[in-house]
């Protein structure tokens, strides 16, 4: 196929002995994690649980020592993550700004920024969330028009963005904001810039939104006539949306994408024994569970590599989604619904509300589908 | 094993070029009427590929599993003209149960299964149900001649009679193993071939004034085969690399997986390329089918999807819930060099 590339890669060394220390931990963390903790997976926030994961040495794995960070590999991160959704640890208050937000600033960043923000992160102090949808500009993200207009010492900005996860309890927010008008259409994507924002900044409004099954998952923000200090400004003026593309390699690419319904299928498993449709059903979810997180690892060894392997993300987010989005249904089906212990019917329950968010976040299957299409050479 | 990335590099590139000089659809047509592709196996046989997998002390080039991999996707990308992929695990078989295998085309037999152009065989390799393997020579075995009704190739049935040779495989697992991988990967490599074939055919049909591959209805289906003609070449190179670490008989996870997800994206990918190339892909004309015929018989060749998955969905039930996460992170770690 032209120009996906998955090559195999293994773990590092480190791995067997890394697991070993993250299970006993995630063990007693998650003793009282309830069933939709774990269905909500990496979109619950509990900032007790990240700190303890930072003091643990296990936010800002890669980074440089002198921002907070610990200078293990990528792989090795890896295993911490797929470890941590393995369970459905709720890892939203410190996960967006060890995923994007930190490599960001430390690619892109001040000096300044970094010496503020990396260390927090890294101890699991400061949460951040992504400002980049707005209530016109969903999928076609280039239109967004939440404006930042130069004013004496910084910036003053105006408008609304919408499904900001966990917003009402973050501390920052990297938001991508029109910096000059684009009069020609077809230059949308310039005079885009990025930027720190405060959400505890006077005149920005947070209403969060109950989602479909009652949880405050994610937020409207409103800004009017929010200042935004010049030291706030993440890379170059205008380059905000080559900047924030380049992010999404490493927002699609982790395990994430295809492990969100994993927990149900490990705690369902032991009371399908007597059905005799489960084993068909769960070794055809076992083998491409196999097969995604080999493709996954080898997505996670070309960011290892210094690469930005953005196709290939999309592509195993996507595949990644459906398969995560499946999984809750063929469980369904095997499920006896008067005598599967009530947990794992809730489970059951929460996991098929919260899946069809998973093909919406982080670019919708249509997007990630054109994205594929257009590597395959269709125009 | 090949030492690094470039010799299998290398080897890809031949068997890429002989297939390309050798084969086409006019081959590909010609094995269907039972025509043995008698030059195409010379080839073959000169740059010693049937006996690439077999130990070195057998003859062999101890070639490793996931190279054997590479040169079936290889294969499959030109819908295998030639029971190479068979040939090839025969030796290896052979070789793993302490017999030489000898030159020439050694069909490989499995329990129940028709063997692949038995009636070419100079030799046999028939596998028992137990881990025994025997060597046959091919003029002494009854063969009741067939065609598989999908791919239309020889698939004929064998009578055996007494065997020159026996011996015995680690375990009763190692030649079922062998045979789901090679289809797996030949799955694989068609798949993509077929890909491609979409790729270029909606770039250039055109339909209300444009390339139908500008609408996103039909790119949107392209993208979901490219996925599956992903996810199946990865599962077929895992289980090659699980195969040579841990040996081809405990390899059964890795190698039911491939099996599984080539299988599943065969019947997924023909669906979408089929209604990519709409009416011209469904005549006989056509070249698509040789392609598409081929996936949907390998698929049921060596067990079916059912069967693997049952296997392997069985074993995660007996070790329970618990040991669901741990286990499918162990078996690529405890291993690792």
């Amino acid at each position: 196929m032209p120009g996906l590339r998955f090559d195999l890669r293994d773990t590092p060394p480190e791995a067997p002995a890394l697991r070993a220390e993250l299970r006993a931990f995630l063990a007693e963390a998650g003793r009282d994690w309830s069933p939709r903790v774990r269905a909500y997976s990496w979109m619950g926030f509990d900032r007790e649980f990240s700190r303890a994961v930072g003091e643990r040495g296990w936010i800002g794995m890669t980074w440089p020592k002198e921002y907070g960070g610990h200078e293990r590999t990528a792989l090795e991160r890896y295993v911490v993550l797929e470890e941590m959704l393995a369970v459905g640890a709720p890892v939203a208050a410190h996960w967006i700004g060890d995923r994007q937000s930190g490599p960001l600033l430390l690619r892109l960043g001040t000096e300044e920024q970094r010496r503020e923000f990396l260390p927090r992160i890294c101890k699991g102090e400061l949460a951040f969330a992504i400002g980049l949808s707005e209530p016109d500009s969903g999928s076609d993200l280039a239109s967004l028009r939440t404006k930042a207009e130069r004013v004496d010492g910084g910036w003053r900005v105006n408008g609304r963005k919408v499904w900001t996860t966990n917003a009402h309890s973050c501390d920052f927010m990297i938001a991508l904001l029109r910096t000059s008008p684009s009069p020609d259409p077809k230059q949308r994507h310039q005079g885009l810039s990025q930027f720190l924002v405060d959400l505890r900044s006077s005149g920005l409004s947070i209403r969060p939104i109950l989602d479909l099954a009652g949880e405050e998952g994610f937020n409207e923000i409103t800004f009017d006539d929010v200042f935004v200090p010049d030291a706030m400004l993440v890379g170059k003026e205008g380059e905000g949306w080559k900047q924030a593309t380049a992010e999404l390699a490493f927002e699609r690419a982790g395990p994430e994408r295809y492990l969100s319904s994993l927990p149900l299928l490990t705690a369902a498993l032991d009371d399908l024994r007597d059905e005799p449709a489960a084993p068909e059903a769960v070794g055809r979810l076992l083998a491409r569970a196999g097969t995604l997180r080999q493709m996954s690892l080898a997505v996670a060894g070309m960011l290892q590599d210094g690469r930005t392997p953005e196709r290939e993300a999309a592509l195993v987010k996507d595949a990644g989604n459906d398969y995560e989005q499946a999984l809750p249904e063929r469980l369904r089906d095997l499920m006896d619904p008067v005598r599967t212990p009530p947990a794992v019917q809730e489970m059951l329950a929460d996991v098929t509300m919260v899946a069809r968010s998973y093909s919406l976040r982080g670019g919708t299957r249509e997007i990630l589908r054109g994205i594929i299409a257009r590597q395959l050479g269709l125009r | 094993m090949a030492e690094d990335e470039s010799l299998r590099g290398i080897l890809i590139e031949q068997v890429d070029r002989l297939l390309t000089d050798a084969g086409g659809p006019d081959v590909l047509r010609a094995a269907e009427r039972g025509e043995w592709p008698e030059a195409l196996w010379a080839e073959a046989e000169a740059l010693g590929l049937p006996l690439a997998l077999a130990p070195e002390a057998v003859g062999g080039a101890g070639l490793g599993w996931e190279d054997a991999v590479a040169v079936w996707h290889a294969l499959g990308r030109h819908g295998a003209p030639l029971p190479l992929a068979h040939g090839m695990a025969a030796a290896a078989l052979l070789g793993a149960s302490g017999i030489e295998p000898p030159a020439g085309f050694v069909a490989l037999a499995l329990p129940r299964e028709p063997v692949a152009w038995g009636r070419r065989a100079a030799h046999v390799a028939a596998a028992g149900d137990a881990g025994q393997m025997a060597l046959h020579d091919g003029a002494g075995v009854e063969w009741r001649r067939g065609a598989n009704p999908l791919s239309r190739e020889p698939d004929d049935r064998a009578a055996f009679n007494a065997p020159l040779r026996t011996g015995r495989l680690p375990n009763a697992d190692a030649a079922r193993n062998a045979g789901a991988l090679l289809h797996a990967a030949l799955i694989a490599g068609a798949l993509e071939a077929a890909l491609d074939m979409a790729v270029e055919y909606a770039n250039t049909r055109k339909q209300f004034g444009r390339p139908i591959g500008a609408f996103q209805a039909v790119q949107q289906q392209l993208a979901v085969c490219a996925s599956e003609a992903a996810a199946a070449a990865v599962a077929c190179a895992a289980a090659g690399r699980a195969a040579d670490r841990r040996g081809l008989e405990d390899a059964g996870f890795e190698i039911g997986s491939a099996k599984v997800v080539a299988g599943e994206a065969a019947g997924i990918g023909a669906a979408v390329v089929h209604q990519v190339f709409a009416a011209i892909g469904f005549t006989d004309d056509h070249p698509l089918h040789l392609f598409t015929r081929r996936m949907w018989a390998w698929r049921n060749a060596a067990g079916a999807e059912r069967v693997w998955a049952r296997r392997i969905g069985e074993a995660a039930l007996a070790r329970g819930g618990d040991a669901l996460w741990p286990n499918l992170t162990a078996r690529s770690e405890e291993a690792a060099p």
